[in-house]
């Protein structure tokens, strides 16, 4: 048997874990071969985290629209929605009430979306589009109204906001109980700059360092939205409409009730997502423009990550992580280094490819791979917009390359009527 | 279908004409089926207005004055200018994506085949100085071959590699606005100091499309600063050539059938992916020309280029169910909303940003009115079919 076969016999936390340290490990072969040297550092993994958020929530808002068969392209428009309440509650009622009152904002948004895709049956990309033009109106609207009367506050801003607590985890990083120091194991471990260790400790570090309860939160719903999806009836019910309606109906289960509530959990994400935009975290403020496609960008994690929670998290990493890296990429070299990185990556798929036979697909994958290495021996730093379309590159390849390998929920799009197959 | 659902349904349609909600043995006749037709929209656009004005009043306006205020400057002759002038690229947008729908294809990437289109088409015409005729007819062609291009491209990767059409062109769209962010500073003008806001190289008088004001001027005078945009004459031509191509063309009739049933196109030999990406080319050339108006207006591509003209054209085309008169009704809405609201600001009657919320309402309350009235339709036609075999047995 071969390791990589093995690996697939594991439990799922070791497997990814695995992964984990696989993937550091080529960053660290990637740094040492180039000029690099932030690729593997605690503050690029703890950036990496707070720029995921909001691409993994809007993802995992999507999975739960695409799991009751409700595409829902909207996801940006009710992040603006989101973003927009979450600030104003914020500034009237604290970060947590904030938050939820962001919720709410998306949860609307998303009910709009359920009433014309469930109940009147339009084209769930049409009503995405209604909801695309309208929330930004909608979040203008308000804001003339009520933060342009805000000290700080404009048609196209808010004031400053306040954010929930940070929290680091005693012993591994550092973090104190009561007035105690506990010690810092990561951190010693990265200040020894053993290779490879050093780098993997200062890495894992990020995640368990100074995260805001918010973030935490966030992460957290990603197992739990897998154990709602497949270890519980409910979770059941939900991906039977995405899956197969009228045997769901069948069964007698009101399918659009279902619908109804995978649409609305999927804005009450989305509201989430973007209500964590204008948090402390990334923005601090509520600013006009500032979802800037992360809904977008959820959308492909989602398709990336194969409608699967852990996949959805994975996926917005691929784009938190190169976003987190470019902004503290002041001369550029770290980002060049990741050209290096893509060749590799292209190389393998394109071997693997040509091992199975499948020639067409070698031939572009290796042709896409040399023109990454020859940018990376032509230059010394790449432009800023490389990193700002990388999401979008990365997508295009990936369903080039792997769309037989992903599966959609079966109904996925699909109209559905109560009573007609 | 049971009773009850249809009980439930029609609990649904308050705000369609109730006149449609006769007993279902009701006759089929062309004016109720004319009446049907009409219900969708005006319904919708009598809803829209219910919906704004409720918005308004909690905002603490008079839904009445703004109105008023709205018509009264809609009757002015340069307002009814600018309208036109924000309904031709609006127009354009709506052809473009129509040509999508008309295969199925679900084009979201006009946005980002637009703006690739203009910058390139800009840098172009600024960069050559040509006889009129020649520079104009360059600046065109260049706008309908990047936008066929970046539309084609996300065609390619449907037709051959199994892209879903709606995810890769947001995709592209991404990747567009990314290219035009670089872009923009790359091809600045006036050299190497990057400053905010300049755009490319501006275009001579011989590259710009002359306006049209003689046309408005027969009315009345013109305020000097606004100008009847000569792109209206391009999607006239637009708009004439999707209909006569789609109704009268061999090639129309097989996107047509492509659209409706790829199965049975294929059976009469026509290849679904050929057409799926000759609509897909079609679609991103026509959107190409959607920023042209901007272009000649501004003679250059700025970083403040007009946005979401490719989303609203999606809107226009459905407003208008694809029918290129349809689609000009949609557009000339749009426009009216856009084009008068600019008002409401100076009277301070209401706040502008109003119309984006009335234009959301208007599309979501339009394609529910229409799917609704399509059912309704299907209802009483099953019932008649049902009515007549009952007939036929006694």
């Amino acid at each position: 048997m071969s390791p990589l076969r093995r690996l697939n016999n594991l439990a799922t936390p070791v497997r990814w874990m695995i992964y984990a340290a696989l993937g550091i490990f080529l960053l660290v072969v990637v740094q040492s071969l180039t000029d690099a040297s932030k690729l593997t550092t605690t503050t690029t993994s703890g950036a990496m985290l707070r720029w995921t958020v909001p691409v993994m929530l809007a993802g995992l808002g999507g999975m739960f629209s695409e799991r009751v068969g409700v595409v829902n392209i909207a996801l940006d428009g009710i992040m603006v929605l989101g973003m927009w309440f979450g600030a104003w509650g914020t500034i009237n009622y604290g970060p947590w009430n904030g938050l939820l009152i962001g919720l709410l904002g998306g949860a609307l948004g998303g009910l709009i979306h359920a009433i014309a895709t469930v109940t009147f049956g339009v084209d769930h990309i049409i009503s995405g589009v209604a909801i695309l033009i309208a929330a930004p109106g909608i979040a203008r609207f308000l804001s003339l109204e009520i933060l342009a009367g805000h000290d700080g506050g404009s048609i196209t801003q808010s004031p400053r906001l306040s954010g929930a607590g940070k929290f680091t985890l005693p012993f591994l990083a550092g973090g104190r109980i009561g007035d105690w120091r506990s010690p810092d194991i990561l951190g010693w471990f990265t200040d020894k700059d053993w290779w490879y260790i050093s780098d993997l400790t200062g890495f894992a570090r990020g995640f368990v360092f100074n995260l805001s309860i918010f973030t935490i939160i966030a992460f957290a719903l990603v197992p739990l939205s897998a154990w709602v999806l497949w270890r519980t009836r409910f979770g059941l019910r939900l991906r039977i409409c995405g899956e197969h309606p009228t045997a769901g109906e069948s069964q007698g289960i009101n399918i659009y009730l279902y619908k109804y509530i995978g649409v609305v959990l999927s804005g009450l994400l989305a509201g989430f997502a973007g209500a964590f935009i204008a948090t402390p975290e990334l923005n601090g403020i509520y600013l006009e423009g500032s979802v800037n496609q992360r809904g977008f960008i959820g959308l492909a994690a989602l398709i990336i990550g194969n409608w699967r929670p852990a996949g959805v998290m994975a996926g917005a990493m691929l784009f938190g992580y190169p976003f987190a890296l470019g902004l503290r990429d002041l001369d550029g070299s770290n980002t060049h280094a990741l050209l290096l990185l893509a060749a590799g990556v292209l190389a393998v798929v394109s071997i693997n490819n040509f091992r199975r036979g499948n020639r067409t697909d070698a031939l572009l994958g290796g042709m896409i791979g040399v023109l990454a290495l020859v940018w990376f021996v032509g230059s010394e730093t790449v432009p800023s917009w490389f990193i700002n379309i990388l999401p979008q590159l990365i997508v295009l390849l990936v369903l080039t390359f792997f769309s037989q390998r992903l599966r959609m929920p079966a109904a996925d799009g699909q109209p559905y009527r109560r009573g007609k197959t | 279908m049971t009773d009850t659902t249809v009980a439930a349904e029609s609990e649904h349609e308050p705000e369609d004409e109730p006149k449609a909600q006769g007993p279902k043995s009701a006759t089929n006749s062309p004016l109720r089926q004319a009446l049907l037709s009409a219900a969708a929209p005006l319904g919708a656009f009598v809803f829209s207005l219910i919906a704004s004005a409720i918005v308004l009043i909690a905002a603490g306006s008079n839904p009445i004055d703004a109105a008023r205020d709205m018509l009264d400057h809609a009757s002015k002759l340069e307002v009814q200018v600018s309208m036109i002038n924000r309904a031709t690229p609006l127009y354009i947008s709506g052809v473009a994506a129509a040509i999508g729908f008309k295969m199925n294809l679900f084009n979201i990437g006009v946005e980002g085949q637009y703006r690739m289109a203009a910058i390139f088409a800009a840098f172009v015409g600024g960069a050559v100085a040509l006889p009129s005729v020649l520079h104009i007819a360059l600046i065109l062609i260049t706008a309908m071959v990047v936008g066929g291009l970046w539309g084609g491209l996300a065609g390619v990767l449907y037709t051959h590699r199994g892209v879903n059409e709606v995810i890769g062109t947001i995709m592209l769209n991404g990747v567009a606005l990314g290219v035009i962010a670089w872009l923009v500073r790359r091809w600045q003008a006036e050299g190497d100091i990057v400053r905010v806001g300049v755009g490319t190289e501006p275009i001579d008088e011989s590259g710009l499309l002359p306006n049209l004001n003689f046309v408005p001027e027969l009315f009345g005078d013109l305020r000097a600063n606004e100008e009847l945009t000569g792109m209206v004459v391009v999607a006239i031509v637009v708009g004439i050539v999707y209909y006569l191509l789609l109704n009268r063309t061999v090639f129309g009739y097989d996107l047509r059938a492509s659209g409706l049933n790829p199965l049975a196109a294929r059976a009469g030999g026509v290849p679904p992916r050929r057409m799926a990406l000759a609509a897909m080319l079609m679609s991103g050339a026509v959107g190409g020309l959607v920023g042209m108006a901007e272009i000649f207006d501004k003679t250059r591509y700025d970083p403040n280029f007009v946005g979401f003209l490719g989303f609203n054209g999606i809107a226009v085309a459905l407003l208008g169910r694809n029918n290129p008169a349809g689609i000009a009704v949609g557009a000339l809405l749009w426009a009216f909303l856009d084009a008068t609201s600019d008002i409401l600001q100076v009277t301070q009657t209401a706040p502008k940003e109003i119309i984006d919320i009335m234009r959301g309402v208007i599309l979501l309350t339009v394609v529910i009115g229409y799917e609704v009235v399509r059912r309704m339709r299907e209802r009483t036609e099953s019932a008649r079919t049902a009515a007549r075999l009952a007939e036929g047995a006694s």
